[in-house]
């Protein structure tokens, strides 16, 4: 059975196309000159099944299930019309919550302010769930509503089924030790204790002895790198480095979750892409889930596997990064994502499409059959296992068949290549190197696509709603 | 408009006839207390000879400060020594140190207590702004009253001027830790306790510790007046030189009392900058 795979059909409108656009029986192959490019484009992903994609299968349900379909994964947090309300008398503002009044009008009526409003949301095991939103949104108060350093008017919050809310103190203080870690905007390190003794502070609290915590702590500092720092003060060390305490301290007693708030803001850019790069690798390691505020939309798309947005309190979206920049829920998000630099954010996997390949076996007169049955001009030469071994040309089996030489011998190995997480940004140079399109090779070395310049010009030409160009480039 | 006058005057004198009455156990155990607090430390100071007392306290000075801290010292303690005020002094010097003792006794925790609780501090600070411009001549008779005569009231009155400082520099100190900090050691579950103990009390160290500083200054300012009700120590010396016009013995005792407030200053000031760099 061939695997059901997407292909991806695009309706362009508003494209003069000089060219026509061809579609294979198979679905596979697509050529087109862009003659006119006007101000809008509307391209319209059709999901169509095909057999030739198969080898695009593992990826995608690798991808699929890294962003959408996460239904079978248990929900550890999950928040259901979470409301904060600040002000005297609060409960007074629910019911015009209900009536979908604004926070403005809510607040010129009853002096109340509103800081959340009903957020419902899941976040599953080893996610990383990015709460996203200008100052003054409430994400921050979202955040501390989570482990009640802010106490909800009305709501629910379940950590693994148990309601949060209706915690005595003491549980909460055990649900705080042991459950939930947390980093601060502002690092937020006790200045009178060594960076160890900091490390130490949530353990020191739940009386595990000296010697246990010290070791434990000490492991927690060498996660971040650190090591040697332990007897240093807060004061003698870096910004970057203080977080790097902050994030050791949050992570020293292994909790379950990992709260975040705005904990790369106050690094300069630099060092904050370090930090992000590191949050990522420390996460793939260790599998904690992750709430991570921030107000920065890029930064929400590099780490966020789901993102929601934040206006006034209330969450406007939810979504995978892909499906916040491909599909706004409306205006405000559309606004929110007009300027994001595209080519930082997508990847690779993002705009690669599938190249017309040829195992090593055969002969260059099949490989010039094949390239005339299928229109183009250059076949990738791989083996069984989808390792890439070299690109062919129409030239070069030419010429192979004229001096008797093997399909080995003829083709050109020299082609550019990258990891299918190269962001577009990082392909530009690749590409304008080379004649040929960018080869996209997972760790085995196997061909998982191709980048061309007409899809990543695609890719980065629309913002609102957009997908990668399923053209083929045939020089 | 002829209202007749509030008799205030006799409502305070039936409050005093009356908790001299019923409390007079309670006034004659803190009698005792203090009473011996002030007499052991005077007797353990006069125990030591004058000059290795000296050598004692520039000792301290140089181990706390610097060396010019600690020829401070040792230049002033000399000249208190050769005026002949050494053993006055040294009653002076257990006078204050026993109601700074009991001022940082009382006053820490009701500094806690203010700054924990809102509404107590909306009570305590009237009280203490009251306790602060009152003047000391009108306690004093009341103090004379419930603990008799001797360097029990005097003790009562310094406290009751000089503990001021330290509740709102301690209350103060603790409000003014970052909210983010309270709130890092909330999310990793400190108890109060915890907080107060590992997070607010270090961090509110060097304020707190100008407030007992102020307190140590103004209990000194009190030893002239506590003389007058008997109290032992220089202030007499004072008192007496201004009751028979003889400034060149004021100025002697004065400056006894001078230096002595100059290296308590000098000296918890230090100890300030220390909590301070740590």
């Amino acid at each position: 059975m061939p695997p059901i795979m997407p292909t991806l059909i695009i309706v362009i409108k508003g494209l003069s196309i000089c060219k026509e656009s061809l579609w294979d029986e198979k679905g596979s192959y697509m050529e087109y000159t862009v003659c006119k490019v006007r101000k809008v484009i509307t391209v319209r992903i059709i999901r169509r099944l095909t057999p030739f994609d198969h080898y695009k299968h593992n990826q995608l349900n690798l991808w699929e299930s890294k962003y959408s379909t996460r239904g079978h994964n248990m929900a550890i947090i999950e928040a259901k019309r979470l409301t904060k309300i600040f002000g005297a008398d609060p409960k007074k503002a629910i019911p015009l919550l209900d009536k979908g009044w604004s926070k403005e009008k809510i607040f010129a009526e009853t002096k109340l302010t509103v800081g959340v409003n009903q957020a419902s949301f899941s976040i599953e095991e080893g996610q990383i769930f990015v709460i996203m939103g200008l100052s003054g949104s409430g994400k921050s108060t979202l955040v501390r509503l989570l482990n009640r350093l802010i106490e909800p008017t009305i709501g629910q919050v379940l950590f693994n089924g148990t309601d949060v809310l209706k915690m005595s103190a003491e549980q909460l203080r055990t649900f705080r030790r042991k459950n939930v870690g947390m980093v601060f905007q502002k690092f937020a390190l006790f200045p009178h204790r060594t960076v160890i003794q900091n490390i130490e502070y949530g353990l020191e609290v739940q009386g595990i002895d000296k010697k246990k915590r010290k070791a434990m702590a000490m492991e927690s500092l060498e996660l971040v790198g650190l090591k040697g720092w332990e007897d240093s003060y807060p004061d003698q060390l870096s910004g970057g480095m203080q977080q790097r305490v902050g994030l050791a301290r949050g992570l020293a007693n292994d909790p379950d979750v990992l709260l975040m708030d705005e904990a790369f803001s106050a690094l300069d850019p630099l060092i904050r892409k370090d930090m992000q790069d590191e949050l990522l690798e420390l996460q793939s390691k260790m599998k904690k889930t992750i709430v991570f505020i921030t107000h920065d939309l890029n930064e929400a798309l590099r780490i966020g596997d789901q993102i929601a947005l934040m206006k006034d309190g209330s969450i406007v979206q939810i979504g995978s990064p892909e499906e916040i920049l491909m599909q706004p829920a409306n205006k405000y998000v559309e606004r929110f994502v007009e300027d994001v630099d595209l080519s930082k954010v997508l990847t690779a996997s993002h705009v690669m499409i599938k190249p017309e390949t040829i195992t090593i076996e055969k002969g260059p007169r099949v490989a010039l059959q094949f390239m005339r049955d299928r229109g183009v001009s250059s076949l990738y030469v791989v083996d069984k296992g989808m390792r890439l071994l070299g690109v062919v040309t129409a030239e070069d089996a030419a010429n192979a068949i004229k001096n008797g030489l093997k399909l080995e011998d003829a083709m050109e190995r020299e082609a550019p290549f990258a990891s299918p997480d190269t962001m577009l940004n990082d392909l530009f140079e690749l590409m304008s190197l080379s004649k040929f399109p960018v080869s996209i090779i997972d760790d085995n070395g196997r061909l998982k696509g191709i980048v061309i310049k007409g899809a990543v010009l695609a890719a980065l030409s629309g913002n609102s709603s957009l997908e990668a160009g399923a053209s083929h480039e045939s020089a | 408009m002829n209202l007749p006058k509030i008799p205030l005057a006799d409502w305070i004198e039936w409050l005093e006839t009356w908790l001299e009455t019923h409390f007079e156990p309670f006034f004659k155990l803190i009698r005792l207390l203090v009473g011996e607090t002030v007499n052991g430390l005077e007797t353990a100071l006069n125990w030591f000879p004058a000059l290795v007392l000296i050598l004692l306290f520039t000792l301290v000075a140089w181990f706390i400060g610097k060396w010019r801290m600690a020829l401070f010292t040792l230049i002033g303690l000399l000249i208190i020594e050769n005026l002949g005020l050494w053993s006055q002094t040294m009653q002076t010097l257990a006078l204050v140190l026993t109601s700074a003792f009991i001022s940082v006794l009382i006053g820490v925790p009701m500094g806690i207590l203010c700054a924990r609780h809102s509404s107590v501090q909306k009570i305590v600070t009237p009280v203490l702004d009251f306790m602060q411009t009152m003047p000391a001549f009108v306690y004093l008779l009341p103090a004379v009253t419930f603990f008799s005569l001797g360097v029990v009231p005097g003790v009562i009155s310094s406290i009751i001027f000089a503990i001021p400082p330290t509740i709102r520099l301690t209350s103060l100190g603790i409000r003014q830790v970052p909210e983010e900090l309270v709130e890092a050691a909330d999310a990793f579950g400190s108890t109060p306790y915890q907080k107060l103990i590992k997070l607010q009390l270090p961090i509110a160290m060097p304020t707190i510790m100008a407030g007992i500083n102020q307190t140590i200054m103004l209990s000194l300012s009190m030893v002239v007046i506590a003389s007058m009700i008997g109290a032992q120590g220089v202030g007499v010396y004072v008192y007496r030189a201004v009751t028979q016009g003889n400034t060149g013995v004021g100025f002697e005792a004065g400056l006894a009392i001078v230096i002595l407030a100059i290296i308590l200053d000098r000296l918890t000031q230090q100890i300030i900058r220390k909590s301070k760099t740590t």
